[in-house]
């Protein structure tokens, strides 16, 4: 299995502070969620390892939501619908899709995909700093890309501690009821 | 023979309306006074086939056949051999025929009977817009002595959207068939002239209806609808009355659907009934195990027929008395009742409605084919007693289990609406809050709670109607109620009492309160209308009996007669 | 959408209960689930007004997941069972779910009536073309040469079933399409379909990693449908004349009044309807 994204996620030129407050919410949010989904995935399975891990990540994912709520001060952080954020046909970038997941899978498969998400989001907010035609826009685009970045370097160093697991990783005994 | 009484067989075919006629005829002698029970029969054809009447006339009320029947009137005998056995004729029988119609079949002219023909055909082919059948209500009426009045008046109600032509053809066909009764046939003995009755203190019902009205009256409000006969006629009569009372009938695809509609709307909170006969109950045994188990208040009304499978569609039989009891997987407990007479299809229905939503629990009635398609006079019901009332909780908060662990059995149920009391029901065994489980200790508790709730309530004194005293006690459930407490009725006015136990609530068993019913009770003589003992063996399984036991099982399509029951138990004494 | 009062408006989580569900990892399940509270929190209908109604399946152990009113009926039962309590209780939304074995096989009956009866809920079929909980047997979407099971090894050999053309056909008023590979989008159409009147059918491609792994790779295969929704049935049928089953989009609404009895007393009181008989 991989982790695999064939489409990145849409930047663009034309945020507001609104919508991008709004986006990075959605993003960290959304991440939080799936983490702890996943986690209870994991434990329902009995992968405790993974479970941890997985919970550890949404734990730092909360604490995200909270800088970025921070960031909008007093001023309420706009709604918007789910299908209205601009990243089209997937979840938001940082969130692994619900499919990547495998009963068996390993820390290490678990630290590539917070890796892939922390990347994208990080390229998202990036290209917005890059693009966007409000300057405090790009500002506060570049702070946020900056976290992403530091978020990138703590998974990377965590995956080292994991290295690649052999083919057979993914051998169970006792199948299903399938050959 | 009971001499305040007189049988009535009105036979024909292709269209000769003696359905109608007999209708009209017990009307009349309803509006007169007399009680009455109706019943009938056909052959297999949708549309002019051959059919007869049968109609039993009373001072008192009657909730059997008589053993035999006094007049047998055939407006033409094609295909009447498909109706002898079930029209036993009396010795001195009045058998009336037309000559212009054919000659009556050798059987009934080698029977000892009084054997007349008249003319109704050419008679009738004289009146404008005449017609035989009309003719023949004339001529019964007169032989039985319903005054013109009470016809004519009947007529009018009868004949009202006809128009006043086929109104007074109506009236001269019967003036014309009185003459006739008058001029051509000998006297019989008629009934006592009735007691005066205040309008309105009786009902003219089938036993189909008065399954309906019990439901309403119980307060069911949805009821999901797949025709079958002999139910079919329950809930083309609650699709109206049902909508009128706030409440809606929808047809479903098939029984799968009806019964788990119904399921559905009593989640939703609303009492909630269909009905149907033995193929489709059979349908509906897996979804009447969820509701079991999910703890859902249903009424399921079976109106049996004769089976197995697909059997005689339009006769009666008390044959499915052991899927009722024994059809769902599984440690199911849940209600089973069964009316025993026209009159008690309402009670019984009503009760059932009442506890169902009492005890949170399918309930099963058992009518038949002849309680439910006979038309009989009865007392109207007394007051509302029973009634829908379910429990649900004051106020629910953190913590809410629907299935919690209560002293009764009964735990509060949430209805969908209510804020904080969300759960989903399950077929699957849960624990006290409703999540799934399969451990032991929950199966257990849950087993234990649904079995609890049914045994440990009081049901009170209509489990069964008990009457009579003395050490010999017929037992017997349903329509058979009926001709045995007449046999019994016969035996006490010839100087010998017998105990009557008419069982109401087969399920959950009663076993002490059949005790205390049996004391003193040396011989028993159990009753049943089928052909593989169930009853006897339900009894047998669920209940001590005392000294000698003694089965009658007659299965159907023919009723059982009081005359049968008689036989049996002076055969024995 | 009811977003007035002092209460804090109500997050898709507020409409997950605390049961993990036990949908094998990997599952498309866990995206209609997200899909579905996200569209639950967009229209902020209160929880206890909805009832989730299913029958059995993997697919069908969603209503425990849910912190709404739920039933988990008995296999291929759900759609009387919602049929049932949205006429009886008018008020409530009422969503139907399972599976393709529980929808199309042993439901398919109830799915012909449920169409044609045109009641007002919404019915959500995770489609995996094959039976998860039974441990891998083809479903009626399987495809007639999938010979992965013991049951036919030889693969069905039989047509599959069309749920949007029977729809179409049966007289839904609402027909779409969603993948698991686009939550989001799925959860917009369910908001559509919820607020639409009338049956609402929602196909939803939910691969089944265990039993049909090949099926991960829908999300690179489906495509949003060319044209949008249409209200004319005919044209409906002609875009599934070529539909592959990996078009995603709303294929029809239309405008069929919904079934729904009137529910109005007219009595005083119940025992007034003994009076037709009294002699």
């Amino acid at each position: 299995m991989s982790a695999d994204r064939s489409k990145p996620p849409a930047g663009g030129a034309d945020y507001t502070v609104d919508e991008l407050l709004a986006h990075s919410l959605a993003i960290e949010a959304e991440a939080e969620e799936r983490y702890t989904m996943l986690a209870e995935q994991m434990e329902v399975h009995n992968n405790d390892e993974v479970a941890k891990l997985f919970r550890r990540l949404a734990e730092i994912e909360g604490k995200h939501v909270a800088k970025v709520q921070a960031l909008s001060g007093d001023t309420p952080i706009p709604h918007i619908a789910p299908w209205d954020l601009r990243w089209q046909g997937q979840s938001s970038p940082e969130a692994p899709e619900f499919d990547d997941l495998h009963y068996l899978m390993t820390p290490h498969h678990a630290l590539e995909l917070a890796l892939q998400g922390e990347c994208y989001a990080a390229e998202f907010f990036a290209d917005i700093a890059a693009s966007a035609s409000d300057a405090t826009v790009r500002q506060m685009a570049e702070e946020l890309a900056q976290e992403e970045r530091e978020h990138v370097a703590l998974v990377e160093k965590w995956l080292a501690r994991y290295p690649k697991p052999d083919r057979n990783w993914a051998d169970d005994q006792d199948p299903p009821g399938q050959e | 023979m009971n001499p305040a009484s007189v049988s009535i067989a009105l036979a024909g075919s292709g269209g000769a309306g003696v359905l109608t006629s007999g209708n009209a005829l017990l009307e009349a002698a309803a509006q007169a006074g007399w009680y009455a029970y109706l019943s009938r029969s056909a052959g297999p054809q949708i549309r002019g086939g051959e059919s007869v009447t049968m109609l039993r006339i009373c001072n008192d009320p009657v909730e059997s056949p008589d053993d035999t029947f006094e007049i047998l009137m055939a407006i033409d005998w094609r295909n009447f051999e498909r109706f002898a056995a079930e029209i036993p004729l009396a010795d001195n029988a009045l058998v009336l025929g037309d000559a212009d119609t054919g000659p009556p079949p050798g059987f009934l002219t080698a029977l000892p009977v009084r054997y007349h023909e008249l003319p109704l055909k050419r008679t009738a082919s004289g009146i404008a817009q005449g017609r035989p059948n009309m003719l023949a209500l004339g001529v019964l009426a007169e032989l039985i002595g319903i005054p013109l009045q009470t016809i004519t008046d009947m007529l009018n109600r009868l004949l009202q959207t006809k128009g006043q032509v086929a109104l007074d053809a109506g009236v001269s066909c019967v003036t014309a068939g009185m003459e006739l009764a008058q001029k051509k046939l000998p006297a019989v003995q008629r009934l006592p002239a009735p007691a005066p009755r205040s309008p309105g203190e009786r009902l003219l019902i089938t036993g189909n209806e008065a399954t309906g009205l019990g439901a309403v009256r119980g307060g069911v409000r949805f009821v999901a609808a797949y025709p079958i006969t002999p139910a079919t006629e329950i809930l083309e009569w609650l699709a109206p009355s049902v909508d009128k009372a706030g409440g809606t009938l929808v047809q479903a695809e098939d029984e799968l659907a009806s019964i788990n509609q119904i399921i559905g709307a009593s989640f939703g909170g609303t009492p909630a009934l269909t009905a149907t006969s033995g193929p489709g109950m059979a349908l509906m045994l897996e979804s009447i195990g969820l509701a079991v188990a999910a703890e859902i208040p249903i009424v399921v009304v079976d109106v049996m027929r004769n089976g197995p499978s697909t059997g005689i569609p339009t006769k009666s039989e008390q044959a499915d008395l052991g899927m009722a009891l024994y059809g769902l997987h599984g440690d199911a407990p849940h209600l089973v009742l069964a009316p025993t007479s026209v009159a008690d299809c309402l009670f019984t229905t009503q009760w059932a409605v009442h506890l169902a939503e009492a005890l949170q629990v399918p309930a099963i009635v058992l009518s038949d084919q002849s309680l439910g398609q006979s038309r009989a006079v009865i007392e109207r019901p007394a007051d509302l007693t029973f009634m829908a009332r379910r429990e649900t909780p004051a106020s629910v908060s953190d913590g809410y289990q629907r299935y919690a662990l209560t002293a009764s059995g009964v735990s509060p149920m949430a209805i969908p609406g209510m804020a904080g009391g969300q759960y989903t029901a399950d077929g699957l065994e849960h624990s006290p809050v409703g999540t799934p489980s399969g451990s032991a200790a929950d199966h257990a508790e849950q087993l234990h709670k649904r079995q609890q709730k049914l045994s440990g309530f009081n049901y009170g004194r209509h489990w069964a109607d008990i009457e009579g005293k003395g050490d010999t006690a017929v037992i017997t459930w349903g329509s058979t109620t009926g001709p045995v407490r007449e046999a019994l009725a016969r035996r006490k006015a010839a100087g010998h009492t017998t105990r009557l136990i008419a069982v109401r609530l087969l399920a959950p068993a009663q076993p002490a309160s059949l005790g205390d019913a049996l004391a003193g009770v040396e011989r028993v003589l159990i009753v049943e209308q089928c052909h593989g003992q169930q009853f006897y063996r339900y009894l047998r399984a669920h209940y001590e009996l005392p000294g000698e036991v003694r089965t009658f099982c007659k299965p159907g399509p023919l009723p059982i007669r009081p005359c049968d029951v008689l036989t049996q138990i002076e055969d024995w004494l | 959408m009811d977003t007035e009062g002092t209460t804090a408006a109500l997050a898709a989580r507020d409409y997950k209960s605390s049961v993990k569900p036990v949908w094998c990892p990997g599952c498309g399940d866990f995206s209609v689930l997200s899909a579905l509270t996200k569209a639950l929190a967009e229209m902020q209908l209160p929880p206890e007004q909805v009832a989730v109604i299913s029958g059995i399946g993997c697919s069908s152990r969603i209503p425990a997941y849910l912190n709404t009113y739920g039933f988990h009926g008995v296999h291929g039962r759900a759609l009387p069972l919602g049929v049932g309590l949205k006429v009886a209780r008018p008020e409530l939304t009422v969503l139907v779910s399972g599976g393709d074995g529980d929808g199309f096989s042993i439901g398919g009956n109830h799915f012909l009536h449920a169409c044609r009866r045109n009641v007002d809920i919404t019915y959500i079929v995770m489609d995996n073309q094959v039976y998860g909980m039974t441990k891998g047997q083809a479903s009626p979407t399987t495809a007639p040469d999938w010979s992965l099971s013991k049951l036919t090894p030889e693969g069905p050999g039989i047509n599959p079933f069309y749920p949007l053309v029977i729809a179409l056909a049966s007289g839904a008023n609402f027909i779409a399409r969603a993948s698991t590979s686009d939550p989001n989008g799925t959860a917009r159409m369910l908001v559509e379909a919820i607020r639409h009147p009338g049956f609402s059918f929602v196909q939803i491609l939910s691969p089944c990693v265990t039993f049909q792994p090949e099926q991960r790779d829908w999300k690179k295969l489906v495509r949003p449908a060319p044209v949008a929704a249409t209200s004319d049935p005919a044209k409906a049928a002609r875009r599934l004349m070529t539909d592959d089953n990996l078009f995603v989009g709303i294929l029809y609404q239309g405008s069929r009044e919904p079934f729904q009895p009137r529910l109005e007393n007219r009595l005083e009181h119940p025992t007034e309807l003994e009076e037709q008989f009294a002699v």
